[in-house]
């Protein structure tokens, strides 16, 4: 397929290579160094998609990320939706189609890989068209460490589209000169495809580098596809150039209406005309340009419509030089065509008013109603901007303590005002940093600036099509017209933000890049406010889309939240355990042998613990170092029962509350010395604890002389339960008398195994006999086997988490968290015994003296018994009461509490539950009922401890 | 009964370092004996007792005999040596700060140590850890509590070129980190066909 | 995302800290001796201004430390930091 509309010289594309790709189905050839846009454009096409909601045809209408109409969906190499034609570099294989509105993701994973950098840099420059570059140069110039990111494929900016010289030159050679000075500087990063998307507090600026699209399927694997650089700077220079803005008329949504400087970049950038007979209208000289050149390329140039009365004179000589017509005091009033458009409809106007139109046939339709000042990541940083009456156009309002804008950003219109504007930012950002300039920082010599006519602020031609604004497109993307805006004003709204909001005028892929500065222009007209008045929406990141891959980065799959293993974890793995989440940890659930399902594992091993010997890997648990002489003083503050009296050698069981009285958590303390504690947390509690104690000790309490040190990692911690764990723990360590006289429970001691450290402790979260053995990790491998060894005789039985919940629930011991939700005092557990009455403080303690904690109906635990031996209630079920009739109570149905534990017993040979019940204690024979499933099922409550409730076993 | 053996919680992921270009070596550091050392005051008493000058500055390590001693806090350090077993270590400095309101605790399992060298050191680590590790202003003797990935680390520089530094981690996130390091290096490795 | 400069560690992200609320709010002396309302105002009650606060911040993945900061909550600039035992600093 010949490439008609291609130039036969000139451009930034490798002639030499064709490349192939096809887009709606239809195969087409390009080059390399093309945009899909430009691509099509070559090959004679404009239209894209059709639009969202009115399903009329749309084109490409600008040349980079402002274009509000090319959206398309990738499906080769991989499936990507509402990408735009205009920034997506052109490979080969590289298949697409056009999309109204949104598109469809992949529905395989995305096997790409993304990640993010950290950078750290005194000058940020954002943009490298003349001001980024000018103003890179200068801060690497003085040494100074920059980072340079641009959005396109290659230097240049405005340039790029351009016949601009330099030095004498053309002015892409002094661009490919700059690039070769800044490789040469150690400490200048210099990226392109690379978007700054968001600006935000001190200097933080996060870009997005397309590191591997352009390569199509020939990216390397190993590769990131994208990165986010997160770049904290100690100084942004902004140089991010400006949008041309066009001007809003009836049907001027009609694929080959595009804006003037776009087709200038489609020409000298890619070699491209987008068409053969072009109409241009604008209201200020730059389109003069694009016209001229078009001209040169030859495109034959219909007129130029200069809506300004008097036009331009210079640029009409120009224009007449080249036998250009121009109709000044013109303006379009609409389109004719088809699929594209066929004719401009042009008509005298003159103050304010629309004369009788005629048509002029043309293909392509330029359009430019001025330039607005890319000042989005200005404003994202919360800088103020100003609007300019001359320019039609909102700048930087203010100067920010760690931003500098520069360039047309700024508000600069030529060449050379841009080269010297990015130098001056460029030292200003140097000055702030007490880095001098060097003498040698040169600029390239521009040509002296013409002074431009007066442009007119044009934001819409009065329709005379009889559409009343309806087909006069603001937004193109989302099919929003001027009648939109008129109906929104017409409604009350006065707010551009609710404008925006009424028409969704802006909420698009583009962001409003075209349109939002011609909807605060509109509404200001409708309302008769000055435009100032009626200011811009607020610019939010991102500057363009960023896909969500891109901002997981590596988090992903197995890198998505970290996992926590204990040393034993491989063991466990071969064991055939079944894991499950706790916070960050994983644990052994349970291990099942062939053919077990969770609950016949739960109950063996259950039974294994209470009739032989389990043991468990409880290294998860949280253990706090508590050194110093005031020790038991921060303790016995922290604690709600005494600390201070635990002797050396001994083991007590302590709660902790809010200064609320509420329980946060619980565990065991270890007396290890006069001025020394081990403390037990639970695994979820155990970085809360610390932070809780080290609050207290920090901020309040400075002068204890106490230090608090996490250990939760220097001990393996394996409970051996059971009734048999003495024959364990006896054949594994001969040298300690395990005798319950010499070894009696709460009480731990030191030893060794083949001279490694080991301390044993009569703990027990089961209610049966059991020692926890506290170990390095380094060794818990082999002293996790020699117990296995050593229990073979009697059947030890490595149990998971689920086995120590029923064990433990079955004797009523609460988990903090999940017994308890934060509203839960000591008392309401049954835990008065716990709670010191002798202290006269601790915190939480006042508390407790609120009148509402002795409300007889506070929620307290209790066990609940499902009356048919059969049911285990799930977690969460409510728990209602029937009234004296047997009925249930009208609705809304009062519930008593909830159920927090359920499990199935093996020593029960029942399911049993704790829960929390209103007044529950009170309650205790009575029977009420839980909702299952549709059926009430009734329960009977009792006390909390159901399994051995004298406390027989724990001696063995 | 035989001696009881050590297991290093990254053994699995040995043939994956070794397989690494020079560039970016991650080695496994052998374990050895830390201990957790908070004191108050530091002075010649401290010294003199400890056998080191603790570093008073925030962000730097100092060797010490055959250890290191880093700066975790303005009162805490850690304190590593090769040659004495963890509770050994322990007692000694136990005993040396006791008298001076200080306290010891061994935290030699806490955190495994990797050694990561090469000239794309820097690069790998910037991929996940947000503060400035320009040779400038992290230079052999400078240290770090921050983040690495999603993992608390402490980072050691042992050179001054950036590209010989001590990430120090807590052994349950040792896998994780592990995981994170090969990931974020794979890109300096030669690109699997 | 901001900077916070930990009085100890310099400038970090301030992911790194966690936040502690109002300062200076210190533990009463004898709480058994305060009315349940003066208790409640301890445990529940806190200034909320717009502008500057004294606040608690902990550098939580750093040295583990406490400090205080002044910090605009209208603006959520970090006026200054300062060490516990530092008085809070007079702002105009």
């Amino acid at each position: 397929m010949s490439t008609l509309f291609r130039t036969t010289s000139g451009g930034r594309i490798d002639r030499a290579t064709t490349v192939e790709f096809t887009f709606d189905g239809q195969t087409l050839t390009g080059h390399p160094g093309d945009t899909l846009a430009s691509a099509l454009l070559a090959n004679g096409r404009h239209v894209v998609a059709t639009s969202v909601k009115y399903g009329r045809p749309r084109g490409i209408a600008a040349a980079w990320a402002e274009d509000p109409g090319g959206l398309v969906q990738v499906e080769e190499p991989f499936p990507e939706p509402m990408l735009l034609a205009t920034t997506v570099e052109l490979f080969d294989g590289l298949a697409a189609h056009g999309l109204p509105g949104q598109g469809r993701l992949a529905d395989v994973p995305d096997s790409a890989r993304y990640d993010a950098v950290h950078a750290h840099v005194d000058v940020l420059v954002v943009g490298a068209g003349p001001a980024g570059l000018a103003a890179a140069l200068t801060a690497a110039r003085a040494g100074a460490r920059v980072t340079l990111v641009d959005e396109q494929s290659e230097a240049g900016g405005s340039l790029l589209g351009g016949t601009d010289r330099l030095d004498g030159a053309p002015a892409l050679q002094w661009v490919a000169a700059a690039v070769a000075e800044l490789a040469r500087h150690p400490e200048v990063l210099h990226l392109q495809r690379t978007t700054a998307f968001g600006a935000y507090d001190d200097g933080f600026v996060l870009a997005l580098e397309r590191r591997t699209d352009h390569l199509g399927t020939a990216a390397p694997k190993h590769l990131s596809r994208q990165r986010v650089w997160r770049i904290r700077a100690r100084q942004v220079v902004l140089a991010t150039g400006a949008h041309e803005r066009p001007v809003v008329f009836a049907d001027n949504d009609r694929p080959g209406t595009m804006l003037a400087g776009a087709a200038r970049t489609f020409l000298h950038r890619y070699g491209v005309l987008p068409g053969r007979e072009a109409v241009v209208f604008t209201t200020d000289d730059t389109a003069y340009d694009a016209a001229l050149d078009l001209h040169a390329a030859g495109v034959r140039v219909q007129a130029v419509v200069d809506a300004r009365p008097g036009g331009s004179p210079q640029r009409r000589e120009q224009c007449e030089r080249a036998g250009i017509r121009v109709l000044s005091g013109a303006v379009v009033t609409g389109t004719r065509g088809d699929e594209r458009v066929t004719h401009a409809l042009v008509a005298p106007f003159a103050g304010g008013e629309v004369g009788a139109a005629g048509a002029i046939g043309c293909d392509l339709l330029l359009v430019s109603g001025g330039w607005n000042p890319a000042v989005h990541l200005f404003s994202q940083v919360r800088g103020r901007l100003r609007y300019d009456a001359g320019r039609g156009a909102f700048l930087p309002g203010e100067e920010l303590d760690g931003v500098v804008v520069t360039g047309s950003a700024a508000g600069v219109a030529d060449l050379a005002g841009c080269l010297a504007d990015g130098q001056r930012g460029g030292r200003a950002a140097l000055a702030r940093l007490d880095i001098a300039p060097t003498a040698d920082d040169r600029l390239p010599a521009a040509p002296d600036p013409v002074v431009p006519a007066a442009p007119l602020v044009l934001w819409r031609v009065p329709d005379t099509s009889g559409a009343e604004g309806a087909t006069s497109f603001v937004d193109l993307q989302r099919d929003a017209t001027v009648a939109d805006i008129a109906r929104a004003v017409g409604a009350g709204l006065r707010s551009i933000e609710h404008v925006k909001r009424y028409t969704t005028i802006g909420t698009a892929h583009d962001q409003g890049k075209t349109s939002g500065v011609l909807t605060s222009g509109i509404v200001a007209e409708l309302l008769g406010v000055p435009v100032q008045d009626t200011g811009t929406t607020t610019f939010r990141p991102p500057y363009t889309p960023v896909a969500f891959a891109a901002l997981a980065g590596r988090d992903r799959g197995r890198l998505f939240d970290p996992e926590r293993v204990t040393a034993l974890h491989d063991w466990h793995v071969a064991a055939g355990a079944v894991f499950e989440d706790v916070g960050q940890w994983k644990r052994p659930r349970h291990y099942p042998r062939p053919g077990e399902d969770m609950e016949a594992a739960v109950l063996r091993e259950c039974a294994a613990a209470r009739t032989g010997v389990g043991i468990l890997d409880g290294s998860t648990l949280g253990k706090i170092d508590v050194q110093g002489p005031d020790a038991a003083v921060l303790l016995d503050r922290l604690y709600t029962n005494l600390m201070s009296s635990l002797k050396v050698g001994s083991v007590r069981y302590g709660v902790m509350c809010g200064v609320d009285g509420m329980v946060i958590d619980d565990g065991t303390v270890l007396r290890l010395a006069e001025d020394r504690f081990l403390l037990l947390t639970t695994t979820g509690g155990a970085a809360k604890v610390l932070d809780w104690m080290e609050e207290w000790a920090q901020t309040e309490w400075p002068d204890l002389r106490v230090h608090c040190t996490s250990v939760t990692e220097q001990w393996s911690t394996f409970p051996v339960v059971g009734p048999r764990s003495r024959d364990v723990i006896g054949a594994v360590f001969p040298g300690v008398d395990v005798s319950t006289e010499a070894f009696p429970f709460m009480t731990w001691r030191d030893t060794t195994l083949d001279g490694v450290p080991v301390r044993l402790a009569r703990i027990s979260f089961s209610g049966e006999l059991a020692f926890e053995v506290y170990v390095n990790p380094w060794y818990a491998v082999a002293v996790w086997e020699r117990l296995l060894e050593a229990g073979r005789p009697y059947g030890i039985t490595p149990y998971g988490t689920e086995a120590m919940h029923v064990l433990r629930a079955e004797k009523g011991y609460p988990i903090i968290g999940q017994d308890t939700d934060g509203t839960v005092t000591p008392h309401d557990l049954g835990m008065a015994w716990a709670v010191s009455k002798k202290k006269p403080d601790f915190i939480g303690k006042r508390s407790f003296a609120r009148p509402a904690n002795a409300d007889p109906l506070r929620k307290q635990l209790v066990g609940l018994l499902p009356v048919d031996r059969e049911t285990v209630l799930p977690e969460g079920s409510q728990i209602v009461e029937f009234r004296a009739d047997g009925r249930l109570p009208a609705p809304p149905v009062p519930m008593l509490g909830h159920v927090t534990s359920s499990y199935r017993s093996a020593e029960l040979a029942r399911p049993f539950a704790l829960a929390l019940v209103k007044g529950g204690r009170e309650r205790i024979g009575d029977t009420v009922h839980v909702p299952v499933g549709g059926t009430l099922v009734p329960v009977e409550v009792t006390g909390s401890v159901l399994v051995d409730p004298e406390g027989a076993r724990r001696d063995g | 009964m035989a001696e009881l053996l050590r297991t290093h919680p990254l053994t699995a992921w040995t043939d994956a370092f070794e397989r690494l270009p020079d560039t970016v070596g991650i080695t496994v550091e052998p374990f050895v004996a830390m201990v957790d050392v908070r004191l108050g005051t530091i002075g010649p008493e401290a010294s003199a007792a400890l056998g080191v000058d603790l570093p008073t500055a925030p962000g730097t390590w100092v060797p010490a005999g055959t250890g290191r001693a880093v700066w975790l806090g303005p009162d805490e350090w850690l304190l590593t040596s090769t040659t004495e077993a963890p509770e050994e270590l322990e007692a000694r400095v136990r005993a040396a700060v006791a008298g001076l309101g200080g306290s010891a605790t061994d935290v030699s399992a806490q955190r495994i140590g990797l050694r990561l060298t090469g000239a794309r050191v820097r690069d790998v680590l910037v991929k996940g850890c947000s503060i400035d590790l320009h040779p400038r202003v992290f230079s052999r003797g400078s240290s770090a509590q921050t983040t690495l990935g999603q993992a608390g680390v402490v980072l050691l520089a042992l050179s001054d070129a950036g590209d010989d530094v001590v990430v120090l981690v807590r052994a349950s996130f040792a896998g994780y980190l592990a995981d994170w390091l090969l990931d974020a290096a794979l890109e300096f490795t030669t690109p699997i066909s | 995302m901001q900077l916070i400069a930990c009085p100890w560690c310099g400038p970090r992200e301030e992911v790194e800290f966690s936040y502690g609320g109002q300062a200076h709010v210190p533990y009463p002396d004898s709480p058994a001796e305060l009315s349940d309302e003066e208790w409640a105002h301890y445990v529940f009650f806190r200034d909320n201004p717009r502008g500057r606060f004294a606040e608690r911040w902990n550098h939580n993945a750093g040295c583990r430390r406490w400090f205080n900061a002044i910090r605009d909550t209208s603006t959520y600039r970090f006026e200054s930091v300062y060490r516990l035992d530092d008085p809070k600093p007079v702002t105009p």
